[in-house]
């Protein structure tokens, strides 16, 4: 459909005005609530005890949702939310990546709250527009569009046709139906998801914004836990606000000195180092794909193995050549990291979209590994493209290479055949068969459709369907809590395992990241030491979470004095610096201790959330075997010689004459018990029972003690 | 032997740490290495060596991902 015909067919259903208000110390004091089904629009004021006990970002949005939700409330009821929010520092352009939004759902993949962030305008001009965050909720009849127009005050829900549209074309026709004009166009946010969102569980939110210097939209996405689909199915197209555009000051920060004086000094050290670290500005995240295979942790086959021969073909230096150079690239303005990388003039060589020439956002890491290695396919362009599939079609990406990893395995174990995927040969890296999938999964077509219910609904479809052994499902499909494994090989470090495992929202890496400091460094040996590390990073990465940071500039430069610091992996510096960007902002006095405790009482919350909602307790953490060992004897074997030195080293088993099932029993065991261990070393850092849960003496330590928490303790202890 | 992140570890005496980087294959563009606690800047990588009972960190800073 082109604009055209939805401008035409587009119906004013509800108007709602409302008045224009500064922004003071980083908040509106304010919320917009939009119903789509009984079109009601209210506004909401935010109390000091939302400010002070929810910060904002993920913090508003799971607070919003538990009032919205009950214990019942299942992702598809109209009672379910869909919260945005950006976090009081969301919105300076002083310091690298200060615009994140945070979204918050109940998720069709885990039926617990999901959060999910994203670059983009979005989040700060909901904030310019009046409003710390938005809460849409309801299910509407037919599609619509909301359009919050932040220069004059209003805010309207517009009936449209019932179509999905890809966001590539979407976002762009969206951008220019609500601009003034050209100029105006960078004042323009929208979000929507694509085709395959309606499809699946996987559909994301992308987040459209307008680069002036390429002169066309750009995409950033809330990929994980299936935000898109809650969005198609409540039949929201798209939310569109506009600004009258972005100034430093906007949000009216006490002391703007301090904020610059920071900002310029950050600015200098990534201009400084950039280059001889992790060369962000050149390749964005994708610069560790060969170093993850250098040390056995790239995902390979469906995480059977952590490196492939063929790593060469899609290394960082293969793709720097793809994307292009030399252009300011960040995701919100101010950002100099500006690691929001594409490839431009890409001729697509598939689809709906074939012999088109587009710019490709990525590739990200996650995606050259998820739609790369774990799928055995070592093809750049290919790679690319399926990843410019994902984002228009509105598929996590993440998900969608796990998932598609998981079927290529049970293919080659015969558990599924040419008969059973209607033709597709699913091989590892069959290059054609996964477009194919991704091309079914837009269409609501075909094993498309069965694989984009996600690898917890399709492990119980193969063993009803298919009669396959429940337990080889359990221990290669690399999901927990319902959600897809993000991509990295956890195999050989425990903290990491935990790091997936002892999660809230499922195994994504945003929690923590330890392979190399347990792994490689030994710098985390006891139980105790992986669990103050499972404590201390959460907490501390939460915190971006809630106040409106990317976390990329926290690590992936550091100081050129950070050696010689006690603690070089916190990177002490840029920890000061976020404590005095935030007090600068805000006007409070926070210590970096005291940012832990505003991500504690979050935490926290978000667990009792999880487990007022049925899940989040220890059986609920426990991991696919594949993340923590050999499930094959092809694994096994592949790298006998480690595992056999762990048998002495670690059980003092003498691995001579045994077989390799003898030997893979003995580990396995070995294996699952210290991740027990690991868990009882973890809950009793972070204040919960041995089942799991946030005790009542921790919530008080924290002034997190809210009655509705309280109940929930006292029901599940 | 010597001790490299906490293990015991076999190597020459006299060994550079740049040798010793390039034997563990650790590539990564970002390792602080410490020898006896004192940090070692890359540029002495190649002229600095290591004898037995030294206690070598190399410690890759990446807590990200
Ligand atoms: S570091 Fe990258 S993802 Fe983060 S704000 Fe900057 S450009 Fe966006």
């Amino acid at each position: 459909m082109n604009m055209e015909k939805i401008n035409l067919a587009r119906k004013l259903i509800k108007e709602y005005h409302y008045d224009l208000k500064a922004i003071d110390k980083g908040y509106t004091g304010r919320t917009l609530y939009v119903n789509v089904g009984s079109h009601d629009i209210k506004e909401k004021s935010v109390t000091q005890l939302i400010k002070d006990k929810f910060i904002g970002g993920k913090g508003f949005g799971l607070y919003y949702l538990w009032q919205a939700v009950t214990e019942s409330t299942r992702w598809n009821d109209p009672e379910n939310e869909i919260v945005i929010s950006s976090g009081p520092v969301g919105g300076i352009t002083q310091y690298p990546g200060s615009g994140k939004s945070l979204v918050v759902t109940l998720s069709p993949l885990t039926d617990m709250p999901m959060d999910s962030n994203a670059g983009g305008y979005f989040g700060p001009y909901l904030k310019f527009s009046g409003f710390d965050a938005l809460e849409l909720q309801g299910k509407a009849d037919k599609d619509v569009i909301i359009f919050i127009n932040g220069v004059k005050g209003t805010i309207s829900i517009e009936e449209v046709p019932n179509e999905d549209i890809d966001t590539h074309i979407f976002g762009e026709q969206l951008t220019e139906l609500y601009a003034d004009n050209e100029e105006d166009k960078r004042n323009i946010a929208v979000i929507s998801t694509g085709t395959a969102a309606r499809h699946t569980n996987i559909g994301l939110l992308n987040f459209t914004f307008y680069d002036v210097r390429r002169k066309g939209t750009r995409l950033k996405q809330a990929g994980r836990g299936g935000i898109g689909t809650v969005f198609r199915d409540k039949h929201i197209k798209a939310v569109v606000i506009k600004v009258a555009g972005v100034k430093g000051n906007e949000n009216h920060p006490v002391d703007k000195l301090t904020l610059n004086k920071i900002g310029i000094k950050m600015h200098k050290e990534i201009h400084d180092l950039d280059n001889s670290q992790n060369r962000m500005r050149q390749i964005g995240t994708a610069n560790i794909i060969e170093v993850m295979d250098q040390y056995d942790l790239l995902p390979t086959h469906n995480y059977k193995f952590g490196a492939h021969k063929d790593t060469y073909k899609i290394s960082s230096r293969v793709f720097t050549a793809k994307v292009t150079q030399n252009s300011p690239d960040g995701c919100w303005f101010g950002c100099s990291l500006a690691c929001a990388k594409a490839a431009d003039h890409f001729e697509l060589k598939t689809g709906p979209y074939k012999g088109e020439k587009v710019s490709i956002d990525g590739p990200e890491y996650e995606n050259a590994a998820g739609l790369g290695s774990n799928l055995g396919i070592f093809d750049p362009d290919a790679i690319l493209e399926l990843n410019f599939y994902c984002d228009t079609y509105g598929l996590d990406t993440i998900s969608f290479a796990t998932m598609t990893a998981f079927v290529m395995e049970c293919y080659e174990n015969g558990i599924l055949n040419k008969e059973r995927t209607g033709g597709l040969e699913l091989t590892f890296g069959n290059i054609e068969a996964a477009f194919e999938l991704i091309h079914q999964m837009s269409r609501g077509e075909g094993f498309g459709k069965i694989v984009g219910m996600g690898i917890r609904k399709m492990k119980e479809y193969f063993v009803k369907e298919y009669g396959a052994d429940p337990k080889f499902l359990s221990d290669i499909g690399m999901e927990q809590k319902g959600l897809e494994f993000s991509e990295y090989l956890p195999k050989e470090s425990l903290a990491q395992q935990g790091g997936y495992g002892l999660t809230n929202k499922g195994p994504q890496h945003d929690e923590a990241w330890l392979i190399f400091m347990d792994m490689v460094n030994n710098q985390i040996p006891t139980f105790e030491d992986k669990a103050e590390a499972l404590h201390y990073y959460p907490m501390f990465r939460t915190w971006f979470g809630l106040v409106g940071f990317c976390k990329l500039p926290w690590n992936d430069i550091a100081p050129a004095n950070n050696k010689f610091t006690d603690e070089p992996a916190k990177i002490p510096e840029h920890v000061q610096n976020y404590v005095d960007v935030y007090n600068a902002v805000t006007g409070m006095s926070i210590d970096k201790h005291e940012l832990i405790r505003q991500s504690e009482r979050v935490y926290n919350f978000q667990r009792l959330f999880n487990i007022r909602m049925g899940y989040g307790k220890r059986i609920h953490d426990k991991i696919p075997y594949r993340a923590m060992g050999p499930v094959t004897m092809e694994e096994y074997e592949s790298r006998q010689e480690r595992y056999d030195r762990q048998l002495v080293e670690h059980l003092g088993y003498d691995p001579a004459n045994k077989t390799t099932e003898e030997k893979m029993k003995v580990l396995r065991e070995y294996r699952l018990d210290q991740y027990e261990k690991l868990t009882d070393a973890v809950y009793k850092r972070r204040g919960w029972t041995m089942d799991g849960v946030p005790t009542a003496e921790k919530l008080q330590e924290l002034g997190m003690d809210l009655p509705e928490l309280l109940e929930v303790v006292k029901k599940h202890v | 032997m010597i001790k490299l992140n906490n293990r015991d570890y076999e190597c020459q005496d006299g060994i550079t740490v740049e040798e010793l980087m390039k034997l563990n294959n650790f590539t990564y563009a970002r390792i602080i290495v410490y020898l006896n606690g004192e940090v070692v800047l890359p540029e002495n990588y190649a002229s600095t060596t290591i004898h037995h009972g030294d206690d070598v960190k190399a410690i890759h800073l990446m807590a990200g991902g």
